[in-house]
């Protein structure tokens, strides 16, 4: 059985706030719940089905629900980092085609600015019980000289160039001056990139996502619930979920687990890359697009450095419009975690609500991809496949 | 750029009672491995378990301590700027570390390394490599 055509996401909302200094983190979730509804045009009682993910406060998915007067018959608070919402949705979908329930809402929402301010901790304390940090952490492994391994070793392998890197960040910023919630609305060049501080070589500061405060929600429905709302249906088409880690030793940097996730969602939705109109690629640093454009077969392993460069991933101009709210590099990036407004963008893109500027002429078909954790050591990978109706 | 890393202090790692065996070793200044006595996989980092076969019937064994580097990055955030890296060890699994020792750009991919240990925080020495060959000195 697949989920083809068995759901469809009726309702999408992101929150406007980048810095939620007065927003207690379950009020965050609160507001972006009410706001997806609000969109999908349904009401709190038609809920059945909840999905969180393991930084909601609390117990989670319980300590939410009683926060939000909320009853459901499907219960799931699940992690796989920023990619989890995307899983999310196709675990959403497999339950409606069960018969399980017919409305699911999916809500994500974080504060690390905030909590920063109040004197807040670095980012994600693992326990010490963590079988691998202690082989990592006292060498000052942290994300952002984790995925540079892997952007050091697709240099070393492909020949690909700080400047191509950049040309992520040069497209984003492109998206993001027309997006007037984004954190970074100014459009940068590659000099400005390879200008900018550098942090782990070869990631500059511009290079790296910013931190924001933040969050979405989904509605995901049945079909039948979506012929009665009022706005465009958008239908999962295909989903993959996988992860990729250190295998024992067996390391291999190059690829991520989107080669896994990718191929499977293509398979379920069955089209191909080619027939993608819009993309939005988590963007956590630049090399992680390129790794995963990859991946996904949007070009041969080891050309994403020329896939994204000359202006590859502007709207209108490129080869695939990637990431038109500017994604994680200028628009937002909600408590560490890219992959709900991966999801929202693509939305947008299909319903024809983008950004005039970047929308996408006649968008049928579009892609979301996330990933969660590290690049250069453990993480998930998802993808989604959505289809305008 | 030719400036020499920093001494950098590691931070002290946090054994658990899977792990003590391997801190201990590092006590003494030797790099153990894991190695499963059912299919034979010599892998990193140590566990109880294989991770090709699952099987329990594994145990440490001592590294020569020689590799290569696969991949590093120079954290410049850093007060002191230090090399990250991951060292393909002469037995065959990629272990994460740091290369010291060593000017900023004098390293590259490829460059055979050899283990030293170096003193935490107030734990075990951890071990990590520095270039060996006619990459030494
Ligand atoms: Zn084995």
């Amino acid at each position: 059985m697949s989920i083809r055509n068995q759901a469809c996401i009726a309702g999408i909302y992101e929150h406007p706030t980048r810095n939620a200094a007065d927003i207690s983190l379950a009020a965050l979730h609160g507001d972006v719940i009410a706001g997806a509804l609000a969109d999908a045009g349904l009401d709190k009682g038609d809920v059945d089905g909840f999905f969180c993910d393991s930084d909601a406060p609390g117990l989670g998915a319980l300590s939410m629900l009683d926060y939000l007067g909320m009853r459901v018959r499907h219960v799931e608070a699940s992690e796989s980092g920023g990619a989890t919402y995307l899983s999310q949705v196709a675990h959403a979908a497999e339950a409606i085609a069960a018969g399980k329930m017919k409305v699911a809402v999916i809500s994500m929402a974080g504060r690390p600015r905030a909590d920063a301010a109040a004197g807040g901790v670095a980012p994600r304390p693992f326990p010490p019980s963590t079988p691998d940090l202690q082989f990592e952490l006292p060498y000052g492994a942290e994300l952002v000289n984790e995925y540079a391994l892997a952007a050091m070793r697709h240099m070393y392998e492909y020949g690909t160039t700080a400047e191509q890197l950049a040309w992520v960040k040069v497209a984003a910023s492109h998206h993001a001056q027309h997006n007037p919630l984004a954190m970074l609305p100014k459009v940068v060049t590659v000099e400005d990139v390879l200008g900018s501080p550098m942090i782990a070589d070869p990631l500059h500061r511009m290079d790296c996502c910013i931190v924001s405060d933040g969050g979405g929600a989904i509605v995901v429905v049945s079909p039948d619930v979506a012929a009665s709302l009022k706005q465009p249906v958008v239908k999962v088409l295909g989903h993959g979920e996988a992860v990729k880690h250190q295998n024992g030793g067996q390391i291999d940097l190059t690829f991520s687990a989107a080669a896994y996730s990718g191929a499977d969602a293509f398979a379920e939705a069955g089209v191909t890359p080619s027939d993608i109109d819009y993309a939005s690629i988590y963007d956590s640093f630049t090399i992680t697009v390129i790794t995963q454009l990859e991946d996904l077969g949007f070009c041969a392993k080891g050309d994403g450095g020329r896939f994204v460069a000359d202006g590859g991933l502007i709207s209108g101009v490129g080869r695939l419009p990637v990431n038109t709210d500017g994604g994680g590099l200028c628009n937002n990036h909600p408590g560490y975690r890219g992959g709900m407004t991966k999801i929202i963008e693509a939305v947008r893109q299909l319903r024809g609500q983008a950004a005039p500027q970047v929308q996408v002429k006649n968008c049928r078909l579009a892609l979301a991809q996330a990933m969660g954790g590290s690049l250069g050591t453990r993480h998930a990978a998802a993808t989604l496949i959505l289809e305008r109706h | 750029m030719t400036e020499p890393l920093g001494k950098r202090i590691p931070a002290a790692p946090e054994p658990t009672v899977e792990t003590v065996e391997y801190w201990q070793a590092a006590d003494a200044h030797k790099l153990m491995i894991g190695r499963c006595h059912g299919c034979g996989e010599a892998y990193f980092y140590p566990r109880s378990r294989c991770p090709r076969c699952l099987s329990a019937d594994t145990g440490l064994e001592q590294a020569e301590g020689s590799g290569t580097v696969y991949s590093y990055s120079i954290m410049r955030r850093a007060k002191i700027p230090y090399a990250i890296a991951y060292v393909t060890l002469a037995e065959g699994p990629t272990m994460m570390t740091n290369i010291v020792d060593c000017a900023i750009d004098h390293i590259s991919i490829g460059m055979p390394v050899s283990l030293v240990f170096v003193e935490s925080d107030g734990g075990s020495p951890v071990p990590v490599f520095k270039p060996a060959g006619e990459f030494a000195g």
